[in-house]
C-alpha cells in the first residue's frame, strides 16, 4: 500500500524520492531500519503497557540507530551512551529506594531511554521494596500545563480519607526547578523527581551546561567531538571553577550535596551554578537547618 | 485607452469603509483587490496578529503597517506547554519591542503567548509607548515583578494588565504599590499567576476604590478569603472576579460578610480562583450563581457533592472548568441543570496515579453531550473510553468546534471491545463537520487518520500522541485535511516518506511539530533544501545531528513557513536546515 501512494503522490508534489535515493536505512544496510523501527515501536509499546523489560532489550534493538556516533548527551542529560560503563550505574541507590514515595520510573521514549532509572527499579524490586505509588512517567504526558502541575504539586489536595497519599498525588508528578548558570544566556528547568541522587543531577547539569563553559558551542563550524568530549567536561566542571548551589524554601543559598537527597528535593526551590570564587561563605549548614525544620 | 471610472472614491472614504472591517482575513482580502486598496488598507490597519513570531520579521510588519495600535504575537510551539521544547529555544519578544519602540510610538496594545519576555522588554514598553493601554501575557516567562512594576508606574493610560499562567519571578516588589495614586484607568487586572507575592491589602483596596471602571479582577493565591469581602464591596461593578485562597476558619460573621459582599455584585458573570477551598464557604457565592456564565473551579479540590450543589445553582452557565472530582454523577447533574453549557473542561486531580481515584469515566462525557445541546468545546481527561461512547457523543453534538480527549494511559484501547478507538474518533470527525480543533488519545491505528483525512475538512489544529502504525497515517492527514494549519505529533511511527511526499502542504500550514518520531536527519536536510520558504528546525540535545548517520531520526523537528528566512537567535541545540546546499552540515 505504501508503494502506491509513494508513486502517485511523490510525483504530484514534485519530490522524487527515487531520484534522491532516499533510503531509510543505515549506511551499508539494505533497509533494515523499518524492522528495527518496528522492533523499537514494539518495545516502546510493551514498555508503556508496564512490561518490565529491561532497557537493555529496548536498546539492543534500537540502540544502533540512536547511539551510533557516540558521545552526545541525552535529552535532559539523562542517558549515557556507554551502557556498560555507565558512570551513574549502581552507585546512586543511596537514599533513593528507601521507600520514601518510591522511585519514580520514567517511561521509555525510544530515542532517550533512561538506563539508570530502569536499573534502579529492577534493584528495588529485587530488594522487595513496594511498588512505586506513582506509575512510570513520560515527559510531557499527560498533557498538563506546567502552571497547573506546579500549582497542584506545591499544595497537594487535602483528602479526608487519605492524607498519607496526598503528597503522592500531584506531588509525585514532577518538580521543576530553574537552573541558572553564571554567564549563561538563559535558564534551564529540570525535574528533580527524575533523578535518583546527586550524581545523576550533577551529571545531567554538566551535560546541559557544558556548551557554555567550552566557549564556541553552537556555531556550526565546531565539531561535535570537541564540544561534548566528556572527559574535558568533567575536568572543567569538577575542577574548582564552578560549584552547584541551591536556594531553599527560606530563601537561603546553600551548597548542594550536604543533605540526604530526599530532603534536598523537598527544600530546593532553584539551582544555581555559581563560580567558586563567589561561593565563598556558603556554609554547609544545610544539615542543621533541615533538621530543625523537619 | 484610459478610462476614468465614475466610482473612484477618495482615499478617506475607502478608509472609512475599511474601518468597519475588523477581521484579519477580510482585511487581507481587501488588500488584494488592487494596488491602491492595498496601499489604503495598510495605512489604516490597526491590529496585527502574528501566529508565529518567526514567520515574519518585526521590520517587515511595521514597514507594511506603520500605524498599528495593537499587536499579537505567538512564540513557542504549543507543546512547550508540556515541557517538550527545551529552554532557550527562542520566542524572544525584545527585538519586536525594539523595532516598535522606534517606529510605532502610538502602540496601545501588546498580546503575547508563549514568548520570552524580559524585564528589559517591559521597561522598554513602559518607556516607549505613551498611550499604552493593554498588556496581555499568556504562558510567558523570563520576567519578574520588577518589569511589571515599571509598567504600572509609567503607563498612565493602562487599562489592562493580564497575566495568564505566566512564570513570573516574584521579587516581592509589591507590584500594586507602583500604580500612582493618580492612576484610575484600570479596567482589567489579572495577577492570578503571581506566586507568593505578598499583596498589600490596603494598597489593593485603594486601587480598587479609585479605579471605578474596574471590570475584571483576578487575584492570586496570597490573598486570603477574609480580604475578599472588602474588595468586593469596593467594586460592586465587577463582571469577572478571581478569588485567592478560598479557605478560612469558619466564622459566622465572616461568612455572612462574604455572602453579603457577593450579593452586592449584581454584574458578576464569571468566577475563578478558588484555591484551597473550604466547602462551607461555598454557599457564599450562591447569590450570584444564577447569573454566572463562566465558572473556573479547576483548582478547587472539592468533592462531588459540593460540586453538584454548586452547579445546580447555575442554570445560565456557559463555561465550566472543573477537576474530575465532579465525577460522572456530577456531570449528569450538570447535564440536567446547565442547558446553555458551551464549553466544558475536566482536569485530572491525580494524573500520575496508577489507579483511578475518582469515578469519572466516559459516562460523564456522554451525559453532558446528551443534556447540553449547545456544547461546542470539550477538554476531557479520563481513564477509559469506548467507541460506543464516542459515537454517541458525536451524534449528540454535531456542533463541536473543539474536541480534546486525553485518555491518561497512552494507547488505551476501547475498554469494552479492546479494539482501537479509530471508529469512535472517526465518528467525531464525520458528524462534527465544523470541527476546528482535535486532540487524539488512546489506541489508534492508521485507520483513524484515514477518517480524519476524509472527513475533517474544517480541521485547523490536530494533536497526536502515541498513535498510528506507519507513514500512511501522516500521509492521510497531510493530504486530506484542507484547512490544517497546525499539526503537532509526538511518539508516533511517522517517518520520512509522508513528510517528503507532502512537502508542499507544509507551506500552507503555520507549523508542524514532530518529536520522538522517525524522521531522519537526511529528510530534514532535504526538506530544508527543497523548501526555501520553510524553516526546518532540528532540535536535538544529544548533540549535532551530523555526528550521527544521516538515517538517524532526529529527536525533535519543528517546521514552519516563513518569509523572514532563518532566525539568528537559536541556542546550541537547534539547527536550521539551510536552503543553500553549500552550507550543508555534512
Amino acid at each position: 500500500m505504501e508503494k502506491s501512494y509513494d508513486d502517485t503522490n511523490t510525483e504530484k508534489s514534485g519530490l522524487r524520492l527515487k531520484d534522491t535515493e532516499l533510503r531509510l536505512g543505515l549506511p551499508g544496510s539494505e533497509s533494515p531500519e523499518r524492522e528495527e523501527h518496528d522492533q523499537n515501536v514494539l518495545s516502546l509499546k510493551s514498555f508503556v503497557s508496564g512490561a518490565k523489560r529491561g532497557f537493555s532489550d529496548a536498546l539492543d534493538g534500537g540502540g544502533k540507530w540512536v547511539f551510533s556516533g557516540g558521545s552526545g548527551g541525552g535529552s535532559e542529560g539523562l542517558f549515557s551512551p556507554r551502557r556498560g560503563g555507565n558512570n551513574n550505574g549502581g552507585n546512586d541507590l543511596s537514599g533513593s529506594d528507601s521507600g520514601l514515595g518510591g522511585p519514580v520510573l520514567k517511561d521509555g521514549v525510544a530515542p532517550k531511554p533512561l538506563v539508570v532509572q530502569e536499573k534502579k527499579s529492577q534493584v528495588a524490586a529485587g530488594n522487595g521494596n513496594t511498588a512505586p505509588a506513582s506509575k512510570a512517567q513520560v515527559v510531557g504526558w499527560p498533557p498538563i500545563r506546567s502552571f497547573r502541575k506546579n500549582t497542584m504539586a506545591s499544595h497537594p489536595p487535602k483528602n479526608d480519607n487519605d492524607d498519607d497519599n496526598a503528597e503522592a498525588k500531584f506531588g509525585s508528578g514532577c518538580l521543576y526547578v530553574k537552573v541558572s548558570m553564571d554567564g549563561a544566556p538563559y535558564l534551564r528547568k529540570v525535574d528533580l523527581k527524575i533523578y535518583g541522587g546527586y550524581k545523576e543531577l550533577s551529571s545531567a547539569l554538566e551535560k546541559m551546561f557544558s556548551c557554555f563553559t567550552i566557549g564556541q558551542c553552537g556555531s556550526h563550524g565546531v565539531s561535535s567531538r570537541d564540544v561534548l568530549s566528556e572527559s574535558r567536561l568533567i575536568d572543567l566542571l569538577h575542577g574548582s571553577e564552578y560549584v552547584l548551589t541551591y536556594e531553599d524554601k527560606d530563601g537561603d543559598w546553600m551548597l548542594v550535596g550536604d543533605v540526604p537527597w530526599e530532603m534536598f528535593t523537598n527544600c530546593c526551590k532553584r539551582l544555581r551554578i555559581m563560580k567558586s570564587t563567589e561561593a565563598i561563605g556558603l556554609a554547609p549548614r544545610a544539615m542543621e537547618k533541615c533538621k530543625t525544620r523537619t | 485607452m484610459h478610462k476614468k471610472t465614475a466610482f473612484s472614491f477618495p482615499d478617506e472614504v475607502l478608509e472609512h469603509v475599511f474601518s468597519f472591517i475588523q477581521s484579519d482575513k477580510d482585511r487581507n482580502s481587501v488588500s488584494m483587490v488592487c494596488k491602491s486598496w492595498y496601499e489604503i488598507e495598510r495605512w489604516c490597519r490597526r491590529k496585527v496578529f502574528v501566529g508565529n513570531c518567526y514567520a515574519v520579521s518585526p521590520r517587515m510588519v511595521i514597514k507594511r503597517f506603520p500605524e498599528i495600535r495593537s499587536i499579537e504575537l505567538k512564540g513557542k510551539p504549543h507543546f512547550a506547554d508540556f515541557n517538550l521544547v527545551p529552554d532557550g529555544w527562542g520566542g524572544y519578544v525584545f527585538p519586536w519591542i525594539v523595532e516598535m519602540a522606534g517606529a510605532v510610538p502610538w502602540l496601545e496594545e501588546i498580546k503575547l503567548k508563549r514568548m520570552v519576555v524580559t524585564d528589559e522588554s517591559l521597561e522598554l514598553i513602559a518607556k516607549s509607548f505613551k498611550n499604552f493601554k493593554a498588556l496581555v501575557l499568556s504562558s510567558c516567562e523570563g520576567f519578574s515583578t520588577d518589569g511589571l512594576a515599571a509598567i504600572a508606574a509609567s503607563c498612565k493610560n493602562l487599562k489592562e494588565l493580564d497575566l495568564r499562567d505566566c512564570d513570573v519571578d516574584d521579587l516581592s516588589g509589591h507590584l500594586l504599590s507602583h500604580f500612582p495614586d493618580t492612576y484610575t484607568s484600570l479596567v482589567s487586572l489579572n495577577i492570578s499567576c503571581l506566586g507568593s507575592d505578598e499583596v498589600s491589602f490596603s494598597t489593593l483596596e485603594r486601587l480598587v476604590c479609585r479605579c471605578t471602571n474596574l471590570r475584571t479582577l483576578r487575584l492570586n493565591r496570597a490573598v486570603p478569603l477574609d480580604k475578599i469581602a472588602n474588595i468586593l464591596r469596593r467594586a460592586p461593578q465587577l463582571v469577572d472576579f478571581g478569588t485567592g485562597t478560598y479557605a478560612a476558619d469558619l466564622r459566622p460573621d465572616s461568612y455572612s460578610d462574604l455572602a453579603g459582599a457577593f450579593s452586592s455584585c449584581k454584574e458578576l458573570r464569571s468566577l475563578s480562583g478558588f484555591w484551597d477551598v473550604v466547602p462551607d464557604y461555598l454557599p457564599a457565592i450562591y447569590p450570584v450563581c444564577s447569573k454566572l456564565t463562566s465558572l473556573n473551579l479547576s483548582y478547587a479540590t472539592i468533592q462531588s457533592p459540593e460540586l453538584i450543589k454548586l452547579v445546580s445553582h447555575c442554570p445560565n452557565l456557559q463555561r465550566l472548568l472543573v477537576l474530575d472530582y465532579i465525577e460522572d454523577s456530577g456531570l449528569e447533574v450538570l447535564a440536567s441543570s446547565c442547558k446553555n453549557l458551551q464549553e466544558l473542561r475536566v482536569f485530572p486531580s491525580d494524573p500520575f496515579g496508577v489507579e483511578p481515584n475518582v469515578s469519572l469515566t466516559e459516562q460523564g462525557l456522554v451525559a453532558v453531550s446528551s443534556g447540553c445541546p449547545k456544547l461546542q468545546s470539550v477538554l476531557y481527561f479520563c481513564r477509559r473510553m469506548s467507541n460506543e461512547a464516542l459515537v454517541t457523543v458525536a451524534k449528540n453534538c454535531p456542533n463541536f468546534t473543539r474536541f480534546r480527549l486525553c485518555i491518561i494511559e497512552p494507547r488505551t484501547a476501547d475498554y469494552q471491545t479492546l479494539e482501537p478507538l479509530d471508529v469512535g474518533f472517526g465518528a467525531i470527525v464525520q458528524y462534527c463537520k465544523d470541527l476546528q480543533r482535535l486532540s487524539l488519545s488512546g489506541l489508534l491505528t492508521d485507520r483513524v487518520f484515514e477518517y480524519i483525512g476524509t472527513y475533517a475538512k474544517k480541521l485547523e489544529m490536530l494533536s497526536v500522541a502515541f498513535a498510528g502504525d506507519s507513514d500512511l497515517g501522516l500521509h492521510h492527514v497531510l493530504s486530506g485535511c484542507e484547512s490544517l494549519r497546525k499539526l503537532e505529533i509526538r511518539d508516533c511511527p511517522f517517518g520520512d516518506k509522508a513528510l517528503l511526499a507532502n512537502a508542499a502542504k507544509l507551506e500552507t500550514m503555520r507549523s508542524l511539530w514532530m518529536s520522538s518520531c522517525a524522521v531522519s536527519f537526511r529528510a530534514c536536510k532535504l526538506l530544508g533544501q527543497k523548501m526555501p520558504r520553510l524553516n526546518v528546525e532540528v532540535i536535538d540535545e544529544r548533540g549535532p545531528p551530523d555526528s550521527r548517520p544521516e538515517s538517524c531520526p532526529v529527536d525533535k523537528l519543528y517546521i514552519y513557513r516563513t518569509v523572514a528566512g532563518s532566525r539568528f537567535d537559536m541556542p546550541p541545540f537547534v539547527w536550521t536546515m539551510e536552503d543553500d546546499p553549500s552550507l550543508q552540515l555534512s
